[in-house]
């Protein structure tokens, strides 16, 4: 578990705020009849202000369903999920989160920049402030120029931008992101990988980010919560100890290829040692199953 | 198979101007027009020495009949096809009207679904021609509004159907992005449900058109106003003008043809977004 007194960014420390606090929670799934599927079970964990957190495992081991419930789309079945020091339902009604979900779920009927402008519309800013808001978030991602394209007219990439660009407008206080590089291709992903970073470093929003890729989990991350499968719970927290910025050298540093092994080991120790994408959506499934 | 080749050394035509988007429109359209042309030419071969009266006439005469009787005389083209069209949009708009208003009450509350969809699917099962004399009936036979009721019945049930869906089959990452967003219901009907129930409104919509001008020459056979299709299609064919009865099944055709692209345009004007409308060219 990281000290939250040493600030795991490097920045100059803010006080040590605790975003995401998460204390015994067990989720358990009706599977129809008298079967009861246990998601998670016996989840601590607390995240703190600044923090890039990913949460890694084998599919099966509930790492969307636990950011569905730091996120409130789901309940937990027992214990507590306190964002910003109160409850998840709380801090959801309070419009603190950001979602980013594994595919980009932009509305054809909106131009980039009026997807981006959804949020806005939500929470009733006045014109001028939604303005100025949009044309500083496309600018953060790198999409001024595509302010009036349909998202339908751009690349995979792009759409995941704007879906950031959305995600961030409302300046929240934590943005969740669910496998959001998944669907595209190892290149776009790298790149994508970089672009987040610039964003979390730009922005000091903290992160928690669900992935199914040791590379990108420990490339990303302050720390990569590892998780085993059935049930669900957290084996172990390696923090990630490499600088910042990072960038493609980092790559190639060797304290990075140590640390990618190290959580492919604490993968292993656990039981999960194949988190290939195919597994992936079959982890998605089971997360969403248990919504309905 | 000689097009598997790869066309080296053959020179790449010139830019694409207007000629050559002329060109290609040519060519686009040429076989349909080829095909109509000929079998307009082999229809009027084959029926202009038959012996009277003919119940297929050659086109030359049907066009002969359609100007002959478009203002005037026992069957008044025109007029007819103008309160035929008359009862059919009225009954398009009565029938749309209260398969959204359905569709929306279904899809928002189950119970309403549960007590109105097995009455609407049971609706749907009766054929309308068997209903139709009951509507004449009831609504006054000489009353357009008896025939705009069967055309209402008629197009209800794709219309309800159809919104339904679209107001119902919204991505579930979609639903869960407004959740996030704390959005109340009405929040994600307006900007979530209803414009991803347009494309299917307006699909539903095209069929409807084509619905409703059966629907309403159905309801004219078994009785009313004699200036309708219906009435001059039934009247001309018993006193055996068969050249008026195809004069106006075409002046029908056309109407109908004309109500569906009033309908694409108003799809191009309100859904240019949807995969259905868009040209799918990258930025």
């Amino acid at each position: 578990m990281a000290d939250p007194n040493i600030d795991p960014v490097g920045r100059p420390a803010a006080e040590p705020a605790s975003v995401v606090r998460i204390r015994g929670v067990d989720k358990r799934f009706d599977a129809g009849g008298q079967r009861v599927t246990t998601a998670l079970s016996g989840i601590d964990l607390e995240i703190w202000r600044g923090e890039f957190v990913s949460l890694i495992g084998p599919s099966g081991c509930g790492k969307s369903t636990l950011l569905r419930l730091i996120g409130d789309l789901t309940a937990p079945t027992e214990g507590s999920v306190e964002v910003n020091g109160k409850p998840a339902h709380a801090a959801r009604l309070g419009r603190e989160y950001g979602m980013v979900f594994q595919a980009p779920v932009l509305f054809d009927w909106r131009t980039v920049e009026d997807n981006v402008r959804l949020p806005l519309e939500l929470l009733g800013l006045d014109r001028s402030e939604r303005d100025r808001r949009i044309a500083a978030m496309l600018e953060l991602v790198e999409l001024s120029d595509f302010a009036r394209h349909h998202p339908y007219q751009l690349s995979g990439g792009m759409q995941q931008r704007v879906a950031i660009a959305r995600a961030l407008a409302l300046q929240p206080a934590i943005l969740l992101m669910d496998e959001p590089f998944g669907a595209l291709d190892e290149m776009t992903r790298e790149r994508m990988n970089s672009e987040v970073l610039r964003i979390w470093q730009q922005t000091g929003t903290t992160i928690v980010f669900v992935t199914h890729s040791i590379p990108e989990a420990v490339f990303l991350s302050t720390r990569v919560v590892v998780m085993s499968a059935r049930p669900g719970r957290i084996t172990r927290v390696v923090d990630v100890p490499l600088g910042n910025p990072r960038n493609d050298l980092t790559r190639e540093d060797p304290r990075y290829f140590q640390l990618v092994t190290e959580v492919r080991e604490a993968l292993r120790a656990g039981g999960g040692f194949d988190t290939d994408a195919p597994m992936a959506s079959a982890d998605r499934l089971n997360a969403e199953g248990g919504i309905g | 198979m000689t097009s598997a080749a790869p066309a080296v050394g053959v020179p790449l035509p010139p830019t694409p101007g207007r000629v050559a988007r002329l060109g290609r429109g040519l060519r686009y359209y040429a076989p349909a027009v080829i095909t109509f042309v000929a079998v307009i030419v082999v229809w009027e071969l084959a029926t202009s020495s038959a012996p009277e009266p003919r119940i297929l006439p050659p086109p030359s005469a049907i066009v002969a009949a359609l100007i002959e009787n478009w203002g005037a005389g026992r069957w008044p083209l025109f007029d007819s096809a103008r309160a035929t069209l008359y009862e059919a949009v009225g009954g398009l708009v009565l029938g749309t009207a209260v398969g959204v208003l359905v569709a929306f009450a279904i899809s928002r509350w189950a119970s309403a679904r549960d007590s109105v969809l097995p009455f609407a699917i049971a609706a749907n099962a009766i054929p309308i021609i068997a209903i139709a004399p009951i509507f004449n009936a009831w609504f006054g036979v000489t009353n357009p509004f008896s025939k705009m009721m069967i055309v209402a019945l008629l197009v209800f049930f794709p219309i309800m159907i159809n919104v339904t869906r679209g107001l119902t089959q919204v991505e579930s990452s979609a639903l869960e992005l407004m959740r996030s967003y704390a959005a109340s219901d009405w929040e994600v009907l307006r900007k979530v449900r209803l414009p991803n129930a347009l494309p299917y409104f307006l699909t539903a919509l095209k069929v409807a058109t084509t619905l409703s001008l059966i629907g309403a020459i159905v309801g004219e056979y078994f009785g009313g106003s004699t200036t309708v299709i219906g009435r001059v299609v039934v009247q001309s064919a018993s006193a055996l003008r068969f050249d008026v009865t195809w004069a106006a099944i075409l002046l029908a055709a056309v109407t109908g043809i004309a109500f569906y692209l009033v309908v694409v345009a108003l799809e191009r004007a309100l859904i240019p977004w949807h995969a259905s409308v868009r040209g799918d060219a990258p930025a």
